[in-house]
């Protein structure tokens, strides 16, 4: 017996403050968030859902134009039960800025803002954006209203990435980049000046500036140092928060939600997702799968439906223009492709269950059309409650 | 297919998260693998999809043969690392040899890989570039790694534009120097007619709309467009009639009932109901593919299409979707 993730019970538990929605890419990760905060908003959570990359149909169906850095309300959900929702879309270039503004001083910060090593840093380079989602969202749960957190449940979705292990990866990536060896090389010409440093370190630090300024040009090295040396400023700051982000998400304020398909590309990432998580002692609620295939009538399964569609092309036509013996084979056949769909979608969450039997799921049926708006939504919050 | 793109030595096919590029670019390089001819399938983001779609062991930096085209021809396959092109590009042009090592000792190589702006797109396109050019005949080139064409399972639509800009990535950094003259050079075969960008697509909302997105991008930079491929296409089992009839409100049922009997069914609600509702589900699906449809014949490229295979993808689906590929003629 499969273990059953109790999404209601998740919401309701008020000892947790943050769920994170992780997955590969094309999953349906930002819909499961949106639903999932919808849901817990409507009852009665003061929510914010912290999108990263939403479909324009999405941030419509949250009836927001346009979604950016800072949480808007939606107005059109039903706050009856005395919940409220804040969405928000991150803003990768502009968070690390208020980072860099904030840690800083005012003359230094300019000079990185404008570096173009900087801008690129900040813009693309691959880890910016799962550090500035953790960035932001240690933010949001800084944020205080009337004396106490404004929010009591985030909700996060994360950056579209090949793997869901990127965004446990990135953050440190960062770290270590900044405390790497070769930024401190570079450092060290501006740190030396006036000391006496050891000859074998000169030797190989020249050699290696001037194969880099040999294969990259001047100016490219000469940037990169002064993004280097203007960073060193913040050094602390950076690592210490991403320590400190890191670190809540193994807090047991935090619960991960899995999102797949039932492809088994999405389910092996999955499966390597929850094993990481567990690795690191981090806390798992469960797996969702998205886009299940399901028919109208289970009981009809994909062999028998192909024989009675055989046999359907041998009967009789009838007179007129009506409904034929040929039309009941082609709806028989149209089940019976929907069947094979279904019977390879549960066979490939069966080898989910078989590797990993006490991660509870919970299975949402393919749609028809993306979400359009909030009941949809709601609908899809339904499926994830069971 | 295999006559539409003639001169092009470089594929790079991209498309929305889960649309199916590696495989599309599986089996793009199969059906250009004809008689004689040698092909290779280049991967960049270290995600070991080739080896995934083709069912072979991990690739790594050397070519080896992955697949055989239904031609005839070899399908080689590489996963390209930042780190190890880097490294390959130093010792190339510089000789680097202990200095290589140097570099990679005080993280230089980690640095420039990850973190240095652009210059990892640039290592990567890099390699590929180097694959594409390389000629019968010149020094250090290995006769089995001369390629009639070189398909790139790029990354996805929202990245492409940032990966294929090349030079964009480079004008703020290396303003003049080796990297900045490779960057050129790169670019200028990006542009050329030599090169071709396909998009892969499903007939559904959010991946045509990423396709459309994708075009007007690629445009602007400007890159050589080719196809839309249209995969898991499914062809409709029930026909106009049929669903004609289906999507009348006055739709009696009684004689799908009588069929259903006749078929030693058990006939009820639940069956008769479902069937009408599976059917009505196919109608809603066609007019929104039919939407889809109409919003990629908009953009002006020639399209391409791949069935839905119903038992999924294994070796001899991989080669069906090939020789379906090959076999086609581009509608325009």
């Amino acid at each position: 017996m499969t273990a059953v993730l109790d999404v209601d019970q998740l919401l309701a538990d008020d000892s947790v403050h943050t769920i994170v929605c992780c997955g590969s890419g094309g999953v349906g990760k930002t819909t499961t968030a949106a639903a999932v905060a919808i849901r817990a908003a409507e009852q009665g959570r003061t929510v914010a859902v912290l999108t990263i990359d939403p479909a324009r149909r999405l941030a419509q169906a949250l009836g927001l134009e346009h979604l950016d850095n800072e949480p808007a309300p939606v107005e059109s959900i039903d706050s009856s039960a005395g919940g409220s929702l804040d969405a928000m879309m991150l803003d990768m270039k502009r968070t690390f800025d208020e980072v860099v503004l904030r840690h800083a001083d005012p003359g230094k910060a300019q000079q990185i803002l404008e570096n173009p090593f900087y801008q690129a840093v900040s813009s693309s380079f691959a880890g910016t954006q799962e550090y500035m989602a953790m960035e932001r969202l240690g933010q949001l749960h800084a944020e205080q209203r009337d004396g106490r957190a404004r929010w009591d449940l985030i909700v996060v979705d994360t950056p579209p990435s090949r793997s869901a292990l990127d965004f446990l990866d990135a953050p440190k990536r960062l770290g270590s980049f900044l405390d790497g060896r070769f930024i401190r090389l570079m450092m060290s010409p501006a740190k030396a000046g006036g000391r006496a440093y050891l000859k074998v370190v000169s030797v190989g630090v020249n050699s290696v500036t001037a194969v880099m300024s040999k294969i990259l040009g001047g100016q490219f090295l000469k940037d990169a140092q002064t993004f280097v040396a203007a960073l060193d400023t913040m050094f602390g700051g950076f690592r210490e928060r991403a320590e400190q982000t890191y670190a809540l998400l193994g807090d047991a304020s935090t619960a991960f939600l899995v999102v797949a398909t039932p492809e088994r590309d999405a389910l092996r990432e999955a499966s390597y997702f929850a094993g990481r998580l567990g690795e690191e002692g981090m806390p798992l609620a469960g797996l969702v799968v998205n886009r299940v295939q399901r028919t109208h009538v289970p009981s009809l399964k994909e062999a028998r439906a192909e024989v009675a569609a055989e046999a359907a092309d041998e009967l009789p036509a009838r007179r007129g223009k009506g409904w034929q013996p040929g039309d009941t084979a082609s709806l028989l056949r149209l089940h019976a492709d929907l069947a094979a769909t279904a019977a390879r979608h549960e066979a490939a969450i069966g080898r989910f269950t078989a590797a990993h039997p006490t991660i509870p799921q919970v299975l949402v049926g393919a749609a028809a059309h993306d979400v359009n708006d909030i009941a949809q939504l709601r609908e899809i919050g339904d499926e994830l409650a069971g | 297919m295999t006559s539409d793109w003639d001169g092009v030595r470089l594929h790079i096919v991209t498309g929305k998260g889960g649309t199916g590029k590696t495989t599309v670019a599986a089996a793009l390089a199969m059906s250009l693998a004809t008689e004689g001819k040698r092909v290779l399938l280049a991967e960049v983001e270290g995600r070991q999809g080739i080896s995934g779609v083709l069912d072979v062991p991990r690739l790594g930096e050397d070519e080896v043969q992955v697949a055989t085209g239904p031609g005839g021809g070899q399908v080689m396959g590489l996963a390209v690392d930042p780190k190890a092109a880097l490294l390959e590009y130093l010792q190339m042009f510089y000789k680097l040899g202990m200095a290589g090592g140097m570099l990679e000792r005080f993280g230089v190589v980690d640095f420039a890989t990850t973190v240095a702006p652009g210059l990892r797109d640039v290592l990567l396109i890099g390699k590929v570039y180097e694959a594409v050019r390389r000629r019968p005949g010149r020094r250090g080139v290995r006769q089995d790694q001369v390629y009639d064409a070189v398909v790139l399972d790029a990354p996805p639509t929202g990245r492409v534009g940032q990966f294929l800009a090349v030079n964009q990535a480079m004008s703020g950094l290396a303003k003049v120097g080796p990297v900045k003259n490779q960057a050129d050079s790169i670019n200028d075969l990006l542009q050329s007619d030599q090169t071709a960008v396909h998009l892969v697509t499903l007939l559904e909302e959010m991946p045509v709309q990423e396709t459309v997105d994708a075009v007007a991008e690629l445009r602007s930079l400007p890159l050589p467009l080719g196809a839309v491929v249209i995969n898991q296409e499914r062809t409709p089992p029930a026909d106009e009639h049929a669903r004609n009839l289906l999507a009348a409100n006055d739709f009696d049922t009684a004689p799908l009932a009588d069929d259903l009997g006749e078929l030693g069914l058990r006939v009820g609600p639940t069956l008769v109901g479902g069937l009408v509702q599976t059917g009505r589900d196919l109608v809603d699906r066609l007019d929104l593919e039919q939407q889809e449809r109409e919003t990629i014949a908009g953009l002006g490229l020639p399209t391409y299409h791949l069935p839905l295979l119903a038992d999924g993808l294994d070796a001899g689906g991989l080669l069906q979707l090939a020789t379906s590929l090959a076999d086609q003629e581009a509608q325009v």
